[in-house]
């Protein structure tokens, strides 16, 4: 819920392997209101929360039913009419890496993106990678049938995360010493990577051949305010069954 | 002085022949990397002529008065360089700008990243956060919408076809809506959202003739701002000839 406090706000974050103090000091500052619309069981909404969580920005949450779009969502996305969409004093800003970097650059504490041009490039690069090859090259190995096909697919999936293995080899996170840009926007494999792989009967994030992201996949979720922000996992299991059926049975009924 | 002028002028020479002797040899690249840096004092774009991407960074560099070396890669002979899979092993696509012998793919993060080094030249971001999100989401838009939707276009037919164009009029229909009566997307100043979509103005003949249609009797403000665009030599020199770019069209996806 949304609070205007005039008191410190400090959080103690440490993970297993190594102590981490994401203690902060918040006062507030009249950074002005905060909304976020989005929906639990997507990953592309917690990286947002995870991100005002890390900056320690109060903010309200309104989760959306996407089977049934409220006005609010379609009056403040009219263009794509998804979810993320985060409310600054009632101006909206879409599209959850853009938001990132509009969080990043209005609160200060806690910076996702390295200072660096080129190294801001290339977390840039790759957290584009990610959305667009890892996010999709999972989920269609969780829909391949058949033992060719799904084979295929898998294989095409696991060289997209050979390279976040490359990535995180030699640091605890992507950001490097601390949790930065790429490690909110690859934060989707520990749970919805898990889920995929259940639903899809298939195994991708496998610890013999990418021990790096696997370790980092570990420690990363057991972080208080990263897990405080993930859904359940039944549920978002059963989503995903859902979601499988719903397109199986759309495939199967096609002539 | 004379020593880096003669490498300038022999690189391509030597690259060349090295090329084809030594194919994908750890020296060559490193003495690619190398030479390649030396002559162009340090910014090589990667690209191939007709391709919208590779435009956004020719258009970003000339504001900014970069000097660059550019180096064409053919896509169609579907021979990639060496110097192309090393600096873009992941996707192995161009435009690949290169700086310092780093490579920064993609095109619009390689235009953020021009923005970010020559901060002191024509800023082609707002300094506002909330300008610049809009600005990225409506770049975003353009990479999401229109090089999708104009393909469609050229390469589809019949009732296909009419749905393409259908959406791509839609698309750029939004977007004459975002621009509406600024001389610019940002307002008075060339910016961001304008070399992320003007590129896309040297297709527009192809994409017209292909779907025989007209873009400007759908969205003239559009148009209006593309010739505007089109009075920067920025731009100019960064675009195609349109007819050339039909005749690829034809040859390419028809």
């Amino acid at each position: 819920t949304h609070t205007h406090t005039k008191t410190e706000n400090k959080v103690h974050v440490i993970i297993y392997t190594t102590e981490v103090d994401y203690s902060f000091c918040r006062f507030d500052c009249n950074m002005g209101e905060v909304k976020v619309i989005g929906s639990r069981k997507s990953q592309f909404c917690t990286r947002v929360e995870w991100a005002l969580k890390l900056k320690g920005v109060a903010y309200e949450y309104l989760e959306e039913d996407l089977r049934n779009k409220s006005p609010l969502l379609l009056k403040f996305n009219p263009v794509h009419k998804k979810v993320p969409v985060l409310l600054h004093d009632g101006e909206p800003i879409v599209e959850s890496l853009v938001i990132l970097e509009y969080i990043d650059e209005k609160w200060k504490e806690n910076p996702l993106l390295p200072q660096e041009p080129y190294e801001r490039a290339m977390a840039r690069c790759w957290a584009k990678f990610v959305d667009e090859k890892c996010v999709f090259g999972a989920w269609d190995a969780c829909r391949a049938e058949g033992e060719e096909e799904k084979e295929k697919a898998i294989g095409s999936a696991q060289e997209s995360i050979a390279f976040l293995e490359k990535q995180i080899e030699g640091k605890i996170f992507f950001g490097g010493e601390q949790i930065g840009f790429l490690d909110l926007v690859v934060g989707w494999i520990p749970l919805w990577l898990g889920v995929m792989e259940e639903a899809g009967g298939m195994k991708l994030l496998e610890a013999e051949k990418f021990p790096c992201l696997h370790e980092w996949a570990q420690n990363f979720i057991k972080i208080p305010l990263i897990k405080e922000c993930l859904p359940p996992r039944e549920e978002l299991a059963n989503y995903f069954q859902a979601s499988l059926s719903y397109l199986r049975s759309l495939a199967a009924n096609k002539p | 002085d004379i020593s880096s002028q003669l490498l300038f002028f022999l690189t391509p020479f030597l690259v060349f022949v090295l090329d084809k002797v030594f194919c994908s040899s750890f020296s060559v690249s490193k003495f690619l990397q190398i030479s390649v840096t030396m002559a162009s004092r340090g910014v090589v774009l990667l690209d191939f002529w007709p391709s919208m991407f590779g435009m956004r960074i020719r258009i970003a560099l000339a504001e900014k008065g970069i000097p660059y070396e550019y180096r064409e890669e053919d896509l169609g002979s579907r021979n990639k360089s060496p110097l192309l899979l090393k600096m873009n092993p992941v996707h192995k696509k161009t435009p690949v700008l290169i700086h310092h012998g780093n490579p920064v793919c993609e095109s619009l993060i390689a235009v953020q990243y021009i923005d970010e080094v020559w901060k002191d030249k024509s800023p082609l971001l707002p300094s506002d956060s909330y300008h610049r999100a809009q600005a990225r989401f409506w770049a975003d838009f353009v990479d999401k919408k229109i090089y999708d939707g104009g393909r469609k276009v050229c390469s589809s037919k019949g009732e296909d076809q009419e749905a393409a164009k259908t959406e791509f009029i839609e698309s750029l229909k939004l977007l004459e809506g975002q621009l509406g009566d600024k001389p610019y997307f940002a307002g008075e100043t060339f910016g961001y959202v304008d070399v992320a979509l003007v590129p896309f103005y040297s297709w527009f003949y192809a994409y017209e003739t292909c779907g025989n249609f007209s873009i400007e009797a759908e969205c003239p403000k559009l148009i209006a701002w593309a010739k505007r665009c089109l009075e920067k030599e920025s731009v100019a020199k960064s675009l195609p000839d349109k007819h050339k770019v039909y005749d690829f069209v034809l040859h390419h996806y028809t």
